[in-house]
């Protein structure tokens, strides 16, 4: 792997975050509507009020005019502000980072903590009594959308048995073992719902990479050779099947910045999903196109880190 | 009763020859409730136009009730008055900061910063309406402990006057001027003479924030302001951390200016998610103490109700959801605008069509199908204060009469069921926006418009483009490229002087002010043109109301809209919160005192 590679990649980023930010930026400005929903309802807030509003926010502009405005402040460091709350929007996506790392980021972890073992279990004898609960589970588990799953877990452990807070709050006044209680206690059912969601999928997806390699002839060499079964399972097969699935993970990195909007939504957690989704409803373009350019940035960032990842643990597809 | 006879009566009660409490009960002999009364004898200078409302909190100290929770299914994005836009920052803002008085649920004022309310007799209302004299409560201080002071009162008028500043605020500040007496009071002047006065530093757009924080930051540094975050006001409570479009947290304010309030430890504004669930987390779950604007069904409420957590708190307001005629022709292209000035409707400008779809409009079935205690039937525009609210109208539900109207106006049904007179058919196209309860209603309108051969089509809008005031789109409301179309308005405060504004000639929305007119019903009148000078120049406030009941009446005689339900603010509070809530100011009118009982 050579530096030339590197430099390639990172130049080739370029000229495509630019195309995604055109887009983005045309796609958004074209879209009906402005953030002043309430105030034109409001008999009391002359029209030229309004008016001289959208002139300061300069949504009067030609579109081409405002894209340019955005991509050289966006160069020079400046994101521009929220038309709503008038902060600026790398203030308010930072803000809503630590949240949205540790909710998301946890389920990710609980995902990966369960469908990799189940997964190659249930590969390990397929068709097996284990294998075919685990494969129903994962179809239930990943048919069900997540603002029902999340509902329901509401519906018994919020309202039906009262054990867990139905609403997350981002600030917790209790102080050193009681704050970490009140944590986990309000971010079981997000991380829950989140977690089986992503981890019946990728118990399938372990589950078929797993197959493929355990038919493969080495296995066979392998356990002709007289090694037990636990260690061809572990040594042989898991770290050859893992492969397409590491890149998988990676892949799917940037959802951990990028929030999840539904359940967000539902348990009213302060991350960043929530703060797309509001702004799109208000409007507020500045920190839609914050949020999403911030998103494509880590698709084509970790889309990288999974090159490198993959010519790293299997040698033979390495770039030369 | 005539008007002399309410003046002999009031003239005899300032003699004393009458007891406040008899004027009170013959007047509500003859259907007038005691609040409107009590604002006739205020007015006429009996006694000051003050809150009589009392107060929920009983504490007899400052401070010990512990933290409340309150739940808004909006997030709260910048806590400065002068921005806010919509109440759910308002609210937040009013956590912090107070304006000179606050509107109470009958349409009275309370003194909040204010000394006193301002009246004839006091001589803080000048008697040719053009000026206003506010008495400053002494003593109060900021949150950083600099006393409150005519200057931050004459600062506010120059910072949300600016227009640079682009405050929101601005349309109660532009048109005045405001003068520092001395240290505590201040005289608000107007260009002409004004009888809603009470707008200014008044409820939730009043609120006052302090010169010594913000006078470096006018204009077009306004953005940048720390203070904008982190509030420092005259309120009940102080910012202990703010997160844009989440969590507002206050603790108490131990030196606020009322003595034994507030009363409780610390507030937590939790903002997001939707108004069903928020309605689930006070009434059935308790985990918070208080929701605002609860638009769910009535039947989810009170399903939730049973929970016995909390209950629904109903406050008056005024916000009228109504069916709109376009006097226009949507369908015609003159100079490149639909519903041009230059054309007319082809059916709608026919009185018989427009009485027959008045009678087609079944409110009573609308009521109590849809929107329960959340939406009550109407046959006026104007519907509260009380004081306002006309008795010279009616509604009903006739879908015979509507027929006979029709048919004697000559519009015959054709073949195909639909009525017609020469080329032009009773067709028309309905549109309101994305909404449960408006789309049922949009069903149950068009359901008997078919029983009298007038064929609607039926279109929604998403509410964040039909309520946009952007023109290059087509859908807005003021745009109206419809025949009929059905939103919710109202005045705001207490008073609809400026919201009937909506009816007059001049403000016609056109694409020549690019619809930025507030008349989107293109309706001309000079009679409702002359009554609504006339009322608005009208310093005597008993011929003032009779004159803002004429403007209501013209505009539901004459079908310009067909009023549906008027929309009451809706809480939800936690069965062992007492508080009070007002429909003309923000919801934190009476913070202070809000308890635990």
């Amino acid at each position: 792997m050579s530096s030339a590679f590197f430099l390639r990649r990172f130049l080739l980023a370029i000229p495509s975050l630019l195309g995604i930010s055109v887009v983005l930026f045309t796609v958004l400005a074209l879209a009906p509507g402005d953030p002043f929903e309430e105030l034109t309802l409001n008999p009391n807030i002359p029209p030229e009020v309004r008016l001289q509003l959208r002139a300061s926010l300069g949504l009067d502009d030609p579109i081409y005019l405002r894209y340019f405005h955005w991509l050289f402040a966006m160069l020079k460091g400046d994101w521009g502000f929220s038309f709503v709350s008038r902060i600026d929007v790398d203030q308010l996506i930072l803000q809503r980072v630590p949240t949205t790392v540790a909710v998301i980021g946890t389920s990710q972890v609980i995902a990966i903590l369960i469908a990799v073992p189940i997964g190659v279990l249930a590969a390990a004898r397929p068709y097996s009594l284990f294998d075919q609960i685990a494969n129903t589970l994962a179809f239930v588990g990943f048919s069900l959308p997540t603002f029902f799953t999340g509902l329901l877990l509401i519906l018994v452990f919020s309202i039906q048995l009262d054990w867990l807070p139905m609403v997350y709050q981002s600030t917790v006044r209790e102080t050193g073992w009681e704050w970490w209680w009140v944590h986990i206690k309000q971010s079981i059912m997000p991380i829950m719902v989140l977690g089986l969601f992503q981890g019946a999928s990728l118990v399938r997806y372990v589950r078929s990479s797993v197959l493929d390699v355990i038919k493969l002839d080495y296995v066979v060499t392998a356990r002709s050779k007289g090694i037990g079964n636990r260690r061809v399972l572990v040594k042989h097969v898991v770290r050859n099947a893992l492969i397409p699935v590491v890149t998988l993970v990676a892949l799917q990195m940037p959802i951990v910045f990028g929030g999840a909007i539904v359940t967000e939504q539902i348990f009213r957690v302060p991350g960043i999903g929530s703060l797309l989704i509001t702004s799109i409803l208000a409007n507020d373009t500045p920190v839609v196109m914050g949020v999403t350019f911030v998103f494509a940035c880590l698709v084509v960032l970790f889309n990288l880190i999974a090159d490198i990842l993959y010519g790293w643990l299997d040698p033979r597809i390495s770039f030369r | 009763m005539k008007e002399q006879d309410l003046r002999t009566m009031i003239e005899d009660v300032r003699a004393g020859r009458m007891a406040r409490r008899a004027f009170i009960r013959r007047l509500a002999a003859v259907g007038i409730a005691a609040p409107t009364a009590t604002m006739l004898l205020s007015h006429a200078g009996v006694a000051q136009v003050a809150s009589t409302i009392p107060t929920t909190s009983r504490a007899t100290k400052r401070g010990g009730g512990g933290a409340v929770k309150v739940l808004w299914w909006q997030a709260p994005t910048l806590p400065n008055p002068h921005f806010a836009v919509g109440t759910t920052n308002q609210d937040a803002s009013r956590i912090f900061y107070e304006p000179l008085a606050a509107w109470d649920a009958d349409g009275n004022l309370k003194p909040i910063l204010a000394a006193e309310i301002p009246t004839r007799e006091n001589g803080g209302v000048a008697a040719d309406g053009l000026s206003v004299t506010w008495k400053l409560k002494q003593g109060v201080k900021w949150h950083d402990g600099r006393p409150f002071t005519a200057d931050d009162v004459v600062f506010n008028w120059q910072y949300a006057s600016d227009p640079a500043t682009a405050a929101v605020t601005a349309g109660s500040y532009k048109d005045i001027k405001c003068e520092k007496i001395n240290d505590y009071s201040v005289k608000v002047i107007f260009d002409k003479p004004n009888p809603f006065w009470a707008d200014a530093f008044v409820g939730a757009t009043g609120q006052i924030i302090p010169k010594h924080m913000f006078q470096d930051f006018m204009g077009t540094k306004s953005r940048e302001a720390p203070t904008n975050l982190r509030p420092v006001g005259t309120g009940p409570y102080k910012i202990r951390d703010f997160r844009p479009g989440d969590t507002v947290l206050a603790d108490i304010n131990m030196d606020y200016h009322v003595p034994n309030r507030p009363y409780f430890d610390s507030i937590e504004m939790k903002g997001g998610g939707d108004a069903v669930s928020a309605a689930r987390a006070v009434l059935q779950t308790g985990e918070y103490d208080f929701a605002w604007n609860l638009q769910v069904q009535d039947d989810v409420l009170q399903r939730l109700e049973r929970g016995g957590k909390g209950r629904v708190q109903i406050s008056e307001g005024a916000g009228c959801e109504h069916l709109a005629l376009n006097n226009t022709d949507p369908w015609t292209e003159v100079d490149g605008e639909r519903s041009s000035m230059k054309t007319k409707h082809p059916s709608l400008t026919d009185p018989a069509v427009r009485q027959a779809l008045a009678l087609l409009v079944d409110r009573k079935s609308i009521q109590d199908h849809i929107y329960g205690r959340t939406g009550i039937a109407t046959s006026n525009w104007v519907n509260n204060p009380p004081r306002f609210r006309s008795p010279n109208t009616s509604y009903e539900f006739n879908v015979d009469k509507a027929n006979a109207l029709l048919d004697r106006a000559g519009w015959a049904r054709g073949a195909d069921g639909i009525r017609a007179k020469g080329n032009v058919k009773l067709k028309y196209v309905y549109q309101t926006s994305i909404n449960q309860p408006r789309q049922q209603t949009q069903a149950i309108v068009k359901q008997a418009c078919g029983r009298a051969g007038i064929d609607i089509e039926i279109k929604s809008v998403v509410a964040s483009v039909y309520f946009s005031s952007d023109f290059a789109n087509p859908d807005t409301f003021p745009k109206f490229y419809t025949d009929l179309q059905m939103y919710n308005t109202g005045p705001g405060r207490p008073d609809p002087g400026v919201w009937l504004q909506m009816f007059l000639s001049h403000e016609v929305a056109t694409r020549e002010n690019k619809w930025q007119g507030r008349n989107v019903n293109r309706w001309i009148s000079k009679e409702f043109d002359d009554t609504h000078a006339a009322a608005e120049a009208e310093l005597d406030p008993v011929k003032r109301v009779a004159l803002l009941i004429k403007c209501n009446d013209l505009v539901v005689n004459n079908q310009v809209v067909i009023p549906i339900v008027y929309r009451p603010g809706v809480s939800g509070v936690s069965s062992r919160l007492k508080v009070n809530i007002s429909g003309w100011d923000s919801n934190f009118y009476d913070l202070a005192d809000w308890f635990i009982a």
